[in-house]
Formats: C-alpha cells, structure tokens, sequence
C-alpha cells in the first residue's frame, strides 16, 4: 500500500486458512457426506433385501457327520468365533432353512461347517409353499389320486404336478372365494334384517305391528337365505370333492415322506433347474401376488394387498382433511390475525404441537373420535346395531378416526409450511391488487393463495410423508393385524369409514416382531418396508410434480 | 445544507429545523380545474410526521410530477390518495383530500369504491401470478363482469392504450410472469388505465427499468396526456421535465414549490427549488 515501506507485507498461512474458511468447508461437507451416507445405505439396504426377497435361492441337500441330512436355503453364514471368557465360541457355520417342520419341529437349523459329510444341489430338490404350514423342501416321489398313484419319481411327478395344479387351486381358489364372499354377503343381508326388526321396535314400541311386519321379513329372508346358503353349501363342497385326494408325496432332507394335498399347495418351483427366464418369471409372480393378494399364515406369507389399500386410502383422506384446515389456519394467523402477544403465543403453541409424541394423539383420537364422536354417531345413527348385537359401528377404530387422528397429527406441519408460503407472496402484489379496488378476500383468494400454493404443496407433501409412515397413534385407532374387508366394495353405501383397516408400517412391526415364525418372517419385513418406502416416493413425487406446474404457472423465474 | 458554495438554503434550513414554511404554489397551477385537492394533509407514521400541512390541486387530464430527494414523502402522499397508507398500522392522519369533489377520508367513504376510481403503477412492476389477459381484466373480473365481449373489448382497448397491444395479441394467455420487465411495467398500466380511472397514480414507474423500456415508459405516458390525470413520483429530473405538465417540489414533507414544469425548470421562485431541479444538491 504505502511505497515507502520497504518490501511487501505478505499474508501468513494461518491467516489465509481461516480467512479463505477453508476448514469450514471440510467441516460442513463432511457433516453433508455423513448424513448422507447414512441415508443412502439404509435406503441401500431396504432395496438390496426387499428387492431380493422373491429371488429363488437354490436348494442344497447338506449331510452331517451323525448322519443327518437337511435340505434347503443358506441363509446365513456366520465366521468362527474363538471360546472367550463367558461365551463359548464356535467355528464357521451356516443357518439353513430347512422347510421340514412337520418331520424336525424347526423352520431352521445351524449347521456346524467342520460337521458337514457333503453338500449337493439335487436337480429335483422342490420347494412347496403352502397355504398353510409354511414351506415345505423335498424331493418329489409320487403323485396321489386317492388311492390310485397317478405318476411316480421326479421328473414324472413334476410333468403331472404341472398339468393338475392349476386347475385344482382355481377350483379351491373359487371355494375360497364363495366361502368369503358370497356366504358373508347372505351374512350382512340377514344382519341388515335382523337390524330392521330391532329398529322397528325402537320406533314404535315392541308390540307394534311394524315390528311384526319386520320379523316377518326376517323370517322369510332366513329362509331364502338357508337355501341359498345349502346351494353354495352344494356348491363348495362339489369344487372340493374334486380336488379331494389329489396329493404330492415328497422325501424331505431328513428322509420323511410328507404328503402335502394339491389343494394347500399355493405354489411349487425347482430353485437348482430354474433358467433365468424361468427365474425371472417366478420372482415377478411372486411379486404379482405380494402386490395383489391377502395375506397368510399370519401375514408371514401370500401378499399385502389390503395393507397398501389402507395406507394409500388414508394418506389421502388425511391430506384431504388436513389441506382445507390447515390453510384456513394459517390464512388467518396470517392474512387477517393482528400482531401481538396472542398471535404469538398461538403460533409458538402450534409450532410445539409438532413436537408432541405421536402416541398422545393417538390416545387423543381413541378418546375423542372414537368413544365420544363415535359413539355419539352410534347412539343417533346405528341405535338399533349397537342394541342387536352390541357391536360399535364408528364408536371405535376405523379407517375415518385414523385419517383424522393423522390429519391433527401433521396440522402443525401444514400450518407452519402455508405460514411460510403466505408471508412469501410480495407485498407488492397485495398492493398491486387492493389499488386495483379488489377486497381483501378477493386479494387472498385471487393473487395470495395461488402464488403461495407450491409452498402449500411442500408443507403438504411433508404432512403426508410424516403421516403415511406413522404407526403408534394407529395401534390405537383403527389398524388392525388382519382386516381383509376394504374400506370400499360393493355393498351398500359402497364406502365404510368405519372399518378397520390394515396399514404397511404396522405390518413391519407386526411381521417383524410379533410373528410366530420371525425368522422366516425377516424377508417379508424388509419386502414391506421396501414397498412402504416406494408408496411414499410415488406419493411425495406424485405431489412435486404437481408443485413443480403450479410453480411453473403462479411463480415469476424474472424476480 | 449546501452554505459552502455562497448558497444559503434558507427555506430548506428552516424546514430542516422543523419550522413550518408557506409553499410556493403558482398562479398557472390555481387556474386549472383540479381533478384532485389535497387540502391542508398531515400524516404521522407513529409519532413521527411524514407530511405536513400539503395543500395542492392536481389539474384535471394533466400530468403532474412529485419530485424531491429521497424520503421527503412523494411515495407517501401519492399512497394517500387511495388509501394504501390504510394497510400501514401506526399512520394517523388529519386534513383531507377530495377527488372530483367526494372526500376521501371520509368515514362513509368506501375505500374499495374509491380505489375503483383510480388507478396505480408501482416502482416495481408486480403483474399477478395469472395470464396477460386476466391481468388486464382484474378490476372488472373483482367488479363480477365476466361477459367475454366486455372483457375482450376492455382488453384490447387498455393494451392499446399502454402499447403492448402489438406485442402481446398472440399470447394473451400465456402467463404475465413471462414478459420483460418493460412489458410487465406497461401491462400495470393497462391493468391501471382498464377502469377508466379519474386519477392515475405512478410511483417511480420507471426506477426499476433499462434506459430502453424507460424510454417506452415516458413515450406512454406522452400519450396519456391529456386523456387521464396522472399524478406521478419521479426521482429523474429529466423524465419530470420532458414528461409533465406540471412539476411540485417536495422536501422533508412539505410542498416547498409547485407550478409548470417549463416555470419550475427555468425560472423557479425559489434559489432552493433551482439548486433542486438542477443538481446541485439532493
């Protein structure tokens, strides 16, 4: 600076570090990349197990040292582990699911390396997945018709196997079907009589001739109803005489035969003679019947059908009840709400009301939706089914109290969000309209609320991302371990509200944690949990997407 | 405040010191038919005043222009005559300000009709998140009229009027977010000038602009003249000079001097309004 000065004044390196910040970059990066990895590799392994469930694995027929021998999938391998103090060690080892419960009592079974004799992948080696029992691994030996042995050894069994099957599980599929179906329809109508007669004699006293007249009715219908019910009786039972006797012997690892009838049997593949194409197909009918199908054997097994329909369906009734209100909330905290000591108090109240443990609005919702709402709906609207036979129609847990209780749950999020996007509309458009002689509604509607809309949608999309994967406030209010009736389906009014439901997130903990046979189980709990985060993407990209034309239409890119 | 160079600014020292002083208001000014009085105005924000005592005709299908240095109250006074200063909590006013004769503080005046009757531009231009032509047609589509003939007309008209027309004919509605900076300022104005107001208000309407759509800006407001009144902020000499009629010379909320442009220029009353208009101190 000064040319007198001799020489010129030179920065040191400690200043330049601190004065370039460079620390701070590494510093900040750093936290990004760690957050970020830890995202990604669950995300990794959500998809890497969830993807990978269907996959047939091949079957190997292992023997042991004292003559043992299992038959089935490695699913885990374990290294040695040296004796320490307290804990004995053990050498390398492998978990095998054997599917040979009915001969061993075990689904699984550790394997010792040192003890194992030899190890083959039998061509035939054949898994068997039942509708009920679990898997079944073995050998196919015969195929029975009643007495009559239809075919014998692998290779012919299979051939016959593949010719009968299909048309022996459509026929149990159809019973299934009549017996679900068909026989609780007769159920509903002749509860719905029952009801008429009960509400018959709420109105106009017990003796009355309309009470007469109903019961009447119920009769007849009773009637009706027994003979229809011995002609699906008639119906069931001829489906079932025909596939009656049909059975698959196999030879499972352990060297028991086991006969498994043709009509249990879901589905049947050879992991060790499947090509690619074959594999392929075989993963995408399994996913096929996960995404389709209801679940069994409690929900270890078969699909989840009935879990996505509730978690989509309430997601969306929750965005649509909390959209509305939360706009109009914060609309007034915003637009209309003078500043002052109760403005802010309110919105401090609301921005802690995020923060409540999600429990308490489940017990909130039990409380209030259910046992007084609910109830109160019962007692003005469902007298007579409560009188019947005792049983709440909304005074307890269903899919309409659940949206709710979700939808109080993320108001917070919505109206802090809306907050945001309403005070991010320029003044100057306010101004711009009121000068034009517009009224201050007519400015809210017109100019305010679609500009701040993307806003809106973020808040929105985030409600539902936090509501969709909730799961303890649900225990309380409507979710249930099975609940194969859907909220929609054809019997009047079409729409139930009140039913119980079934939801993806507590499938997880219910299949994971609560399952008889969680070993086998663990799979499916990461299939659901992959299939629980895909609903959310498809849903939040479902949201930007619209957010991203609304931005397109309402928001300047000049200013 | 500039007593260096031998020019001692009296008038503006006395203000300065919060003294009131009389306006210069000429005779050429007193002789037109006013379309809006401004009549003895006081306006406090809080406890601090921001106008005193502005006592001013605007004359009738004329283009007047507010000068003076930054924060001396142009941008307030012209936000007073519709009453946007109503949104301001805190601004409390005395005096009042009729518009073709109806006060407009009254407290049966309603403000939403009042602002029907005049139209605004402001310093930066805010079109609505909405198409070209709904931007045009706001006040009529707020009014109720959706009949597509009187829209259309309404359009049009108002396009032509603040040369967009030929621009924008093609895309109507696509959306007003879109356009220049230029057109967006002059699509406020047809969005201004499509209820046909009594008074046109322009805050500094070319501030946030290039010298080119500056220059299209003044063009219209040329054309303007003589068929609308127009009141106009302006912090451009030069625009004031080449764009007015009239010309009002405001310091620290007060009207220090107000007449013809030509007079105000070139033969001021006041040394102050001189060393003002020419540069040599603001």
């Amino acid at each position: 600076m000064n040319s007198e000065r001799p020489g010129r004044r030179v920065r040191s390196g400690h200043a330049t570090l601190t004065a370039y910040g460079e620390p701070w970059i590494w510093l900040t990066g750093a936290s990004l990349v760690t957050a970020i990895a830890m995202i990604v590799g669950l995300l990794a392994v959500i998809v890497a197990r969830g993807a990978t469930t269907f996959w047939p694995v091949p079957l190997e027929q292992v023997r042991v040292a004292d003559g043992r021998g299992v038959l089935g999938e490695v699913a885990e391998r374990e290294p040695a582990v040296a004796e320490t103090t307290g804990s004995s060690g053990h050498g390398a080892r492998r978990l095998i699911r054997t599917g040979d419960f009915d001969a061993t009592g075990n689904h699984y079974e550790w394997i010792d390396d040192d003890a194992i004799v030899e190890t083959l992948r039998p061509e035939w080696a054949t898994v068997v997945e039942r509708s009920e029992g679990g898997r079944l691994h073995g050998v196919p030996k015969r195929l029975l018709h009643g007495e009559e042995v239809v075919a014998e050894g692998a290779a012919d069994v299979w051939t016959a196997f593949i010719a009968q099957h299909p048309a022996i599980r459509r026929r149990e599929r159809q019973a299934q079907r009549i017996d679900k179906h068909d026989r609780g329809e007769l159920q509903r109508r002749l509860r719905a009589a029952r009801l008429e007669v009960v509400e018959a004699s709420l109105a106009h006293g017990r003796d009355s001739r309309q009470v007469e007249e109903a019961e009447a009715r119920e009769r007849s219908l009773a009637h009706d109803i027994g003979d229809k019910e011995r002609a699906l009786d008639a119906a069931t039972a001829r489906l079932r005489d025909e596939n009656a006797g049909w059975a698959i012997e196999v030879e499972t690892g352990s060297g028991a035969i086991v006969a498994v009838p043709l009509a249990s049997v879901v589905r049947g593949w050879q992991p060790n003679r499947l090509s690619l194409a074959g594999s392929i197909g075989l993963y995408l009918s399994r996913w096929g019947e996960f995404l389709s199908d209801d679940p069994r054997e409690a929900n270890s097994a078969g699909g989840v059908f009935p879990a996505i329909w509730g978690t989509v369906v309430m997601t969306l009734i929750m965005a649509l009840f909390v959209a509305p209100f939360g706009v109009l909330a914060a609309l007034y905290l915003r637009e209309y709400a003078g500043s002052g000591p109760v403005t802010t108090a309110v919105r401090i109240a609301i921005n802690n009301l995020a923060g409540v443990p999600s429990i308490v609005y489940g017990a909130f919702g039990l409380g209030f939706f259910c046992y007084v709402l609910g109830a109160g709906i019962d007692d003005v609207f469902f007298k007579a089914s409560l009188l019947a036979d005792g049983q709440p129609t909304f005074g307890t847990g269903g899919l309409l109290w659940a949206s709710l209780t979700l939808a109080l749950l993320t108001l917070p999020v919505v109206i802090v969000a809306t907050e945001e996007a309403l005070s991010a509309v320029p003044n100057s458009m306010r101004e711009g309209s009121y000068a034009c002689g517009a009224g201050k509604w007519q400015t809210i509607r017109r100019i305010v609320l679609p500009r701040a809309l993307p806003g809106i949608m973020t808040g929105l999309i985030l409600a539902m991302a936090r509501g969709a994967g909730e799961v303890a406030p649900l225990m309380l209010v409507g979710v249930k371990k099975v609940a194969l009736d859907l909220p929609f389906d054809g019997t009047f009014p079409f729409i139930h509200p009140e039913r119980e439901f079934m939801h993806l997130a507590y499938l997880i903990y219910d299949v994971g944690f609560q399952s008889p046979n969680s070993q086998a189980a663990r799979p499916m709990v990461y299939t659901i949990t992959f299939l629980l985060v895909a609903i959310i993407a498809l849903l939040n990209v479902a949201a930007i997407w619209l957010r991203s034309r609304l931005r397109r239409r309402f928001v300047s890119q000049q200013f | 405040m500039n007593a260096v160079d031998g020019m001692p600014e009296d008038r503006l020292l006395a203000v300065a010191a919060g003294r009131d002083v009389n306006a210069e208001v000429h005779d050429t000014v007193i002789q037109e038919p006013p379309v809006l009085e401004i009549d003895r105005f006081n306006l406090w924000y809080g406890a601090k005043q921001a106008l005193h005592r502005i006592t001013m005709p605007i004359p009738l299908n004329k283009v007047t222009a507010l000068v003076g240095p930054s924060g001396c109250g142009k941008s307030t006074l012209l936000r007073s005559v519709n009453r946007l200063n109503d949104l301001v909590q805190s601004v409390r006013i005395t005096g009042d300000m009729r518009l073709n004769g109806d006060s407009i503080y009254d407290p049966r005046m309603d403000v939403i009709e009042l602002r029907k009757r005049m139209g605004m531009v402001f310093q930066k231009p805010n079109p609505f998140p909405m198409s070209i032509y709904e931007n045009v047609v706001y006040s009529l589509r707020i009014d109720g009229e959706n009949n597509r003939g009187v829209l259309d007309e309404v359009c049009e008209r108002s396009l032509r009027g603040s040369a967009l027309w030929d621009e924008v004919k093609d895309r109507l509605h696509e959306s007003a977010l879109g356009m220049s900076g230029g057109q967006q300022q002059r699509l406020c104005i047809a969005r201004a000038i499509a209820a046909e107001p009594e008074v046109l208000l322009l805050d500094e309407p070319c501030s946030a602009l290039d010298p080119i759509a500056t220059g299209k800006i003044e063009d219209l407001i040329q054309e303007l003249r003589g068929q609308y009144s127009v009141l106009m902020v302006t912090h451009n000499m030069q625009q004031a000079s080449r764009s007015s009629d009239y010309t009002a010379f405001m310091y620290l909320g007060r009207l220090i001097e107000y007449g013809a442009t030509t007079d105000i220029f070139t033969k001021p009353m006041l040394r102050e309004t001189e060393a003002y208009v020419t540069g040599r101190f603001g």
